[in-house]
């Protein structure tokens, strides 16, 4: 079953060099419908209950690679999360790609395989090869169908992502050689020695910090993002940035707890600059796009948060804010997309008072405003909640500072939609643009009704990922940070005395 | 008759080459086109010669040549790339005049002379073989009499094969002279008696390594590469990246197990300086190019420098991925070179500069992808076939606990990525320039459909029997 899911849209990538504009663009929204209805398919029959990994195949290619595949929940969510997006990212495609729309349909998705296939991989070096894989048709994406300095993003997305990787490879490369197995259910259980382990851990991070992106590695993000085309800021942010969170909590938690536990400092450190030093920064761009990549980094940084405190809430915390930030960010930047179609600048200074003509826009553009700021019935409130209780758990230094992301976040997004949508036109072109139209509402309804559902009714998708959760648990507990801030006894003062005293005195 | 049975391959070779010559001597010119396929046909059936006695004889001639496996892979690899290079100079040089026969001939001596590298057990041997392909080679180099840089190419590839060969000889000399025996084995028993290797053995093997690093064009013996590799014609340059290039790496392999085995450690740090040098320079000095023969020219630096970072674990699982990178890495050049050769202006003539390729994606797009696979495959990224051998020579360094040569090695593949990229950024990215000419011909489009199929995803499907030749060839040496 995941082997077609992987399969298909690389099949499909394949047909659509042979066609026309038209044709391609019709395969590629097919084929990702299919792939969209494995993926119900796929949550349905998953069993919460049932074996860590379902759906495994495996077919050994020889030579220390093998075609395995399997799903747990967390990577199912994910699956999930993947396939959700890319028929609407094809839709957001529909006419604002016109130029070589084969090449660029093969492009998304192929992307589409090698995401799932990410997911999906359970062979150490098939993860990586979808791990990077990814790299070559964003990297043409951005490069090709990109803004005014798409070559310079393409170049910097590719060289620092693919940069973070390999000191990645070579750590596989010895855990594979000192546990003798490629297989990452295996490794999962694997200790390896505690001293060898901070080294792991740090040539993991490298690859998966810049892949979330956390602050100081973040710069190539905002670049890519403002350069990409709509579709592609939405695959990047929505999941490209989810496969460094996926791979804390696939392989540096589980595999190397002790490692893990010795840089959670680093990480709250990190992760509390990012928080409040990106959202200030978010605080001043000028160009909307800029602007939510720089809260991309932001609510990332609560996933670190939740994901480095190791205790249950923090990391079902930082699995819905994954899940969140993916549908919000990604609806933010079709949001973006929407009005750049018309007025083709993303200045926030040329818009204002859409509230006015563009009623509709306005409305769901408010809803994912405020999921993103964090309120609550919305996704975004839901994880990041759970990964500050986690945090505070764990530190409640840390907890404060994370904190203060909420306050900020608020302060931008508010004040990014209050400069669009209130007001009145700063522009003629701003004042004479049409509402959605049904091609838009079809693309952004879904994602509303996603956020609202995660939000009203989170149990569904936690779910799926509690029992794995509970593993990732198993193996992170006994080295979990203690954290300060847990309820103590107190000294129980002599309270009969003091209660005799009182009576005594009551007495006289 | 059955003592020559395990150099069937080499008998044929060289009677074909004879036939050849004669053929080409009483049929001129016009004989070109029936020699090449002829020289290729001879080409297939030595390679299919290469099975029975010529990869499990074992050791012959009394210690002078060794009929293993681990020969029979380089003699396969070498025969199917010079063969690649008759065809591809086949559809290259019949638009000028002076295609004549004697390159076919010469292609085929030069992979007499590989073959006789590649299992060679004995200084002798090693020396006849290296210069029967390194005086064929500089023929080859300067074969356009009429072109300048071609001249130059062949000139300054012969005054600096000479000096190499010289320090080659030298270090010989050096070898026998201390061990007292030209055989590897006695050799290895030679420096097996001493334990630490006296200064005079320790000149011979610097000596004798520093040729081999010349054949190989690895840094700092590499300064003719760039040179030779523009001068020399489009198709010789692509056999110059392949064959010649296979059959040095691999009878420097069999030097440093075989004969120098019990001085793993002396020349091991000869072999990491190289890898490291040859990585880091073919990958910055690839930088500022702006003819992809000579960028080509330090990619094959570069990967030179993989290729030794496998030989430098020492290990049979370090021997086991040189061969496998070797393999890939000669469909991806000749694959490369191959493109390169239909680069032509409308008039049809030879166009060399990078900017050239500017929006091929839009002009020709199959070709475009082709050299797109071809550039990410050489730079490992994966899901690129690429990716596979270099992952199994930074592998075997790691198994060897050279954790630091594959960290630094590995950062080498980043810096070296920058130019790659840059390839498929003029192709894809930019305007389109003026296109190509359209070329006819099926065969060499055939070869590069194949080699740009073998290094996608599908090569994954390779592993499994490529792996298990590889290392059953690598294992024939230790």
């Amino acid at each position: 079953m995941l082997s077609i899911l992987i399969a298909l849209p690389l099949l499909a990538g394949l047909a659509c060099l042979f066609v026309k504009a038209n044709g391609a663009r019709w395969i590629a929204l097919i084929a990702t419908l299919i792939d969209l209805a494995i993926g119900v398919y796929l949550w349905g029959a998953y069993d919460p209950a049932g074996a860590q990994w379902q759906f495994v195949e495996n077919v050994p290619l020889g030579g220390g690679i093998a075609w395995a595949l399997g799903i747990d929940g967390i990577a199912m969510v994910l699956i999930m999360l993947s396939v959700f997006l890319m028929p609407i990212c094809i839709g957001a495609s529909w006419r604002a790609i016109d130029k070589r729309v084969p090449e660029y349909m093969a492009a998304f998705l192929l992307m589409e395989a090698l995401m799932l296939g990410v997911f999906a991989a359970q062979d150490l070096f098939l993860f990586y090869v979808f791990f990077e894989g990814g790299l070559i048709p964003m990297y043409l994406i951005i490069g090709i169908w990109g803004g005014v300095e798409r070559i310079k993003a393409s170049y910097k997305f590719f060289l620092y992502t693919l940069f973070g990787s390999v000191l990645m490879l070579i750590a596989m490369i010895y855990m594979v050689v000192d546990a003798g197995t490629t297989s990452i259910p295996a490794l999962m259980a694997h200790d390896f020695p505690v001293d060898v382990q901070k080294w792991l851990w740090l040539a993991f991070f490298a690859s998966f910090a810049v892949k979330m992106p956390m602050w100081p590695v973040h710069t190539w993000l905002p670049d890519a993002h403002v350069q990409a085309p709509t579709a592609g800021s939405v695959i990047l942010a929505g999941v490209l940035l989810k496969m460094g969170g996926y791979g804390f909590i696939r392989f540096s938690l589980p595999m190397f707890p002790e490692g893990s536990a010795m840089f959670v400092p680093l990480v709250f450190i990190l992760s509390g600059i990012a928080v409040v030093y990106t959202s200030l920064v978010a605080l001043v761009q000028r160009d909307m796009k800029k602007l939510i990549a720089y809260s991309s980094v932001a609510h990332m940084a609560f996933v670190t948060f939740g994901l480095f405190a190791m205790n249950r809430q923090g990391l079902e915390g930082a699995m819905i804010v994954m899940l969140s930030h993916g549908l919000v960010s990604g609806a933010l930047f079709l949001c973006v997309g929407v009005i750049y179609d018309r007025l083709h600048t993303r200045e926030i200074a040329q818009y204002g008072g859409l509230s006015n003509n563009m009623p509709g826009y306005a409305l769901l553009f408010m809803l994912f405003t405020m999921a993103s700021v964090g309120l609550p019935g919305t996704s975004g409130f839901v994880g990041e909640f759970l990964s500050l209780v986690g945090t505070y758990e764990a530190s409640s230094w840390a907890a404060i500072v994370a904190t203060t992301g909420i306050i900020l976040g608020a302060a931008y997004m508010l004040y990014l939609y209050w400069r669009i949508a209130f007001g009145i036109a700063r522009t003629e072109g701003a004042a004479a643009m049409k509402d959605l139209d049904m091609r838009e509402w079809w693309l952004l309804a879904p994602i509303a009704a996603g956020v609202l559902w995660m939000g009203v009714y989170p149990e569904s998708f936690l779910r799926p990922i509690r029992a794995d959760i509970g593993r990732v648990l198993e193996r992170v507990e006994r080295t979990a940070p203690q954290g300060d801030a847990h309820l103590t006894k107190g000294k129980p003062q002599a309270a009969a005395a003091h209660g005799a005293e009182h009576g005594a005195e009551a007495a006289h | 008759m059955n003592q020559f049975a395990p150099i069937l391959p080499e008998i044929i070779l060289t009677v074909g080459a004879i036939v050849l010559m004669m053929v080409a001597a009483f049929g001129g010119r016009r004989s070109g086109g029936l020699v090449s396929w002829a020289a290729v046909a001879v080409l297939i059936l030595a390679t299919v010669a290469l099975k029975g006695a010529p990869s499990n004889a074992g050791v012959i001639f009394g210690g002078l040549v060794s009929a293993d496996l681990f020969g029979s892979f380089g003699k396969g690899v070498i025969f199917i790339a010079s063969a690649v290079a008759i065809i591809a100079a086949h559809g290259w040089f019949e638009r000028d005049a002076e295609h004549g026969p004697e390159y076919s001939v010469l292609v085929l001596l030069t992979a007499l002379g590989g073959a006789v590298m590649v299992s060679a057990t004995s200084l002798i041997t090693l020396y006849i073989g290296l210069e029967l392909l390194s005086l064929s080679s500089y023929v080859l180099a300067s074969y356009r009499r009429s072109d300048e840089r071609s001249a130059e190419a062949g000139l300054k590839y012969f005054v600096l094969g000479a000096l190499a060969s010289g320090i080659l000889l030298y270090g010989i000399s050096l070898l026998y002279g201390f061990t007292g025996t030209m055989n590897f084995p006695g050799i290895a028993a030679a420096f097996g008696r001493e334990g630490v290797p006296s200064i005079g053995l320790l000149f011979g093997l610097v000596f004798v390594l520093a040729g081999v690093a010349f054949k190989v064009s690895a840094v700092p013996f590499h300064m003719w590469t760039p040179d030779v590799y523009e001068g020399a014609p489009t198709p010789v340059t692509a056999f110059f990246a392949s064959a010649p290039k296979v059959a040095a790496m691999l009878l420097g392999v069999r030097l440093c197990i075989d004969a120098l085995g019990p001085a793993t450690d002396a020349w091991r740090q000869i072999v990491i300086f190289a890898a490291l040098a040859s990585v880091f320079l073919g990958a910055v000095a690839a930088y500022g190019q702006t003819n992809i023969k000579r960028l080509l020219a330090y990619s094959s630096i570069n990967n030179v420098g993989f290729v030794l970072v496998g030989l430098a674990a020492g290990t049979p699982e370090g021997v086991s991925s040189v061969l496998f990178y070797l393999a890939v890495y000669v469909v991806m050049t000749l694959g490369a070179f191959l493109c390169v050769l239909w680069m032509r202006d409308e008039n049809g003539q030879p166009v060399e500069d990078i900017a050239a390729l500017s929006g091929l994606s839009q002009t020709r797009p199959g070709f475009a992808a082709a050299l797109a696979v071809f550039m990410f495959s050489l730079a490992g990224i994966p899901p690129l076939f690429g990716f596979w051998p270099k992952l199994l020579v930074f592998r075997a360094a790691v198994d060897a606990g050279l954790i630091a040569l594959a960290v630094a090695a590995i950062i080498g593949t980043v810096v070296g990525a920058y130019y790659y990229l840059r390839i498929v950024k003029v192709m894809y990215f930019d305007d389109a320039a003026t296109p190509f000419a359209r070329v006819r011909q099926p065969v060499q489009g055939a070869l590069i459909f194949l080699a740009a199929i073998a290094v996608s995803p599908l090569g994954y499907l390779l592993i499994g029997p490529l792996q298990a030749i590889s290392d059953k060839a690598a294992g024939s040496i230790f």
